[in-house]
């Protein structure tokens, strides 16, 4: 069984480097039949992944997220996902080159990084933690597109304020259709990692008896949370847009990813995937 | 021999009100070519007016008292003494005015060079001075070879191909602004070929409306109607700000008329949506400083000559090409003006003929062996008295016209009646004018 697992492992992430190269070959040729053939391979990765993941769901009987490994992989697979489908909806090509390597990325972390089997729990058999882990992982992803949007802004608003034109100028859509982007990602992230925070909280009350712990991840999630809001708030309220949602946006999600990394590997607490 | 005189000025000698004011005048009414027909000492004129330059231009036998009527004319149009206006204009004669003419209707005299609506501009002048019959034998043959040298100068060079990427540009950057340009609305402040070919290409591309801003009404209501855009006052131009999207502006103001504090102040109310300006004028119209406020942004026409590839060497080593196509063909009017005078035509129309008449004469000769030396020597007499007898008449008729326009127009019939340029071919005028309805037509 653990061999398929690793086999479906290897063939994702075989089948998102390739979309990734295909991407990054796209960029340089702009044909579209070449941007078809990627978002084929990253498709193709996208169910291999998913069947994988499902495997693994019926052999550890919860969602793979025990093990750093796992949830990295599964992040990957929400970011994959989440662009699949932004992409079928909104057809900006050139965001797969900037979100592609993202998630072969995590992909190869997930690989890299030794991961301890953890013992069946029934601590991680709950409705919100499902919910809370299900939310915060879509959510995130999501915010990963924002960020590949953000950079992409600053680099075409760069080219266009200083009048110096590369390679991207062509390649890149309008700051408009970005800073649209940008905004959808945040209407579609926000609610959805508010949702995680609160069946988080509510998790950690039921189980571990208290609703906040100080816990290094806990404070950079609420962080994380405000950031958004404000860039939320900011938007609707005096029309922020451009450069600053671009810089808040790839400041969130820098935090998401400090919080998800670093504070999993470096700092201690029950999100560090070391108590238990 | 009548002397051919130029006198106008452009957005180099003259500030931008002055211009507007012959602009104005002139718009409506036909121009001033029913009082330049009433000047005595001019033979033909021609009268051209656009947002950037006045030209008058006019043949005439006495050259001192031409000039000063002229000048005084003007003045009067504006409204002034001659004395007031004569630091704004320039006199060009013979040569020089031809070779000014040439360069304007090239487009080389132009605030964006290679823009291609004067060739146009002078078209429908011209069209205005036939109409009222001011354009003579000279002034007619001087304006239908602008125009093949205006159409030699675009196929030759590429001085037309910057001015239409410039606008081409200026789209091309909105678009990777706003995206879609459709609902976007343009705001022209002032005008000038550059800004009004700019303002065009953003209506084709879908920007919704124009609204145009001009410290003149007559000249914003004149822009309106052709954009089918609105006008707003000059001083609510700050208001503006808060609905528009892309501002063209291209005003003759020695000051900027927009500050980055100005910009800065109606972001907010505008919520933060971008603003694209595209400054046309020299000396600027708008702050630089306005590119660094956050989702504003500000190009000029070197920063949009900088984005299209053909780079400031070329352009002026095409300018340079273009001079010399000028030069050349002012050389050939020069040549043409001279066999206006009476005894050249006589003389090549005498040439021709005898070279004719002994051309056949040896062929006749050659094919007879019999003939004797008195025959040949009679048949010689014979042709040349026939030849004599034929060209008497007109020669007679060419020599004794009296009135100076009666003559040019004779002798250029005579030119073409017996074919006596060699270098123009017969059909000309009628291509001419053949040329000059499609040109209409496009």
């Amino acid at each position: 069984m653990n061999e398929s697992l690793f086999l479906f492992s290897i063939a994702t992430t075989l089948l998102y480097s390739v979309g990734t190269v295909g991407y990054l070959i796209y960029v340089v040729r702009t044909e579209l039949v070449i941007h078809r053939i990627a978002y084929g391979f990253l498709l193709a990765g996208f169910l291999s992944h998913s069947l994988g993941l499902a495997l693994l769901i019926g052999q550890i009987k919860q969602l793979p997220v025990t093990t750093l490994p796992q949830s990295f992989s599964l992040f990957a697979w929400a970011i994959v996902g989440s662009y699949l489908a932004f992409q079928l909806k909104f057809n900006i090509r050139v965001l797969g080159t900037f979100v592609s390597p993202l998630a072969v990325i995590f992909m190869i972390l997930s690989s890299a990084i030794p991961g301890r089997i953890i013992p069946d729990s029934q601590l991680f058999k709950s409705f919100w933690l499902t919910l809370h882990v299900t939310t915060i992982f879509i959510g995130n992803a999501i915010f990963a597109l924002a960020f590949c949007a953000g950079i992409m802004y600053l680099l075409q608003e760069r080219q266009i304020k200083t009048k110096s034109f590369g390679l991207l100028y062509r390649r890149l859509p309008s700051l408009e259709t970005l800073d649209s982007l940008n905004y959808v990602c945040l209407t579609f992230g926000f609610p959805l990692i508010t949702i995680g925070l609160i069946s988080g909280f509510i998790y950690a009350g039921a189980v571990l008896h208290s609703f906040w712990h100080w816990d290094p991840k806990e404070i950079l999630a609420v962080l994380t949370w405000l950031i958004y809001a404000v860039l939320l708030h900011e938007r609707l309220a005096v029309g922020w847009r451009g450069r600053r949602a671009a810089i808040m946006a790839i400041i969130g999600f820098s935090i998401i990813l400090v919080t998800f990394v670093g504070a999993s590997l470096i700092l201690k607490g029950h999100h560090s995937f070391k108590f238990v | 021999m009548d002397r051919i005189v130029l006198i106008g000025l452009n957005h180099k000698t003259a500030p931008v009100e002055i211009r507007e004011r012959f602009n104005v005048v002139c718009v409506d009414s036909k121009g001033p070519l029913s009082d330049l027909a009433l000047i005595r000492s001019l033979r033909e004129s021609f009268y051209l007016s656009t947002c950037n330059r006045m030209e008058v231009l006019f043949t005439t036998p006495r050259l001192d008292e031409g000039i000063s009527a002229v000048v005084g004319l003007l003045a009067q149009i504006y409204g002034q003494t001659g004395a007031a206006l004569k630091p704004y204009l320039y006199t060009y004669i013979d040569q020089d005015a031809v070779k000014h003419l040439f360069r304007v209707a090239c487009s080389l005299d132009s605030m964006v060079v290679g823009e291609p609506q004067i060739l146009g501009q002078i078209k429908d002048a011209y069209r205005q001075a036939t109409e009222a019959k001011a354009s003579g034998v000279i002034l007619n043959r001087l304006l239908h070879k602008s125009f093949s040298v205006a159409k030699r100068v675009r196929t030759e060079t590429r001085i037309g191909s910057s001015a239409v990427s410039i606008s081409y540009a200026a789209v091309e950057l909105a678009k990777k602004i706003f995206g879609e340009l459709q609902g976007k609305i343009a705001l022209l402040i002032g005008a000038g070929e550059m800004a009004e070919l700019a303002a065009e290409h953003l209506l084709n591309n879908g920007v919704e409306r124009i609204v145009i801003a001009n410290r003149t009404l007559e000249r914003a209501m004149a822009l309106a109607k052709r954009f089918k855009g609105v006008t707003v006052p000059w001083e609510e131009l700050l208001e503006e700000l808060r609905k528009t999207d892309i501002i063209i502006s291209s005003t003759g103001s020695s000051e900027p008329i927009l500050t980055s504090k100005q910009v800065r102040k109606r972001m907010r109310a505008r919520r933060n949506r971008p603003l694209f300006f595209i400054d046309i004028a020299v000396p600027r119209d708008i702050d630089p400083d306005v590119n660094h406020i956050d989702n504003v942004y500000l190009y000029n026409i070197d920063d949009l000559q900088g984005i299209i590839e053909v780079n400031r060497a070329e352009r002026i080593k095409e300018a340079g090409r273009a001079e010399h196509i000028i030069a050349a063909e002012a050389l050939k009017f020069d040549a043409w003006l001279r066999t206006l005078e009476v005894v050249p035509t006589i003389v090549s129309l005498r040439e021709k003929a005898e070279q004719i008449r002994e051309v056949e004469v040896q062929k006749t000769v050659s094919q007879l062996d019999s003939l004797s030396k008195g025959e040949i020597e009679a048949i010689h007499v014979l042709t040349q008295s026939v030849v004599r007898k034929l060209l008497h008449d007109p020669i007679l008729f060419l020599k004794r016209i009296s009135t100076r326009s009666r003559k040019d127009f004779y002798l250029d019939v005579a030119r073409k009646l017996f074919h006596l340029d060699e270098d123009q071919p017969e059909t000309e005028e009628g291509e001419d004018q053949l040329s000059l309805d499609s040109d209409k037509a496009s």
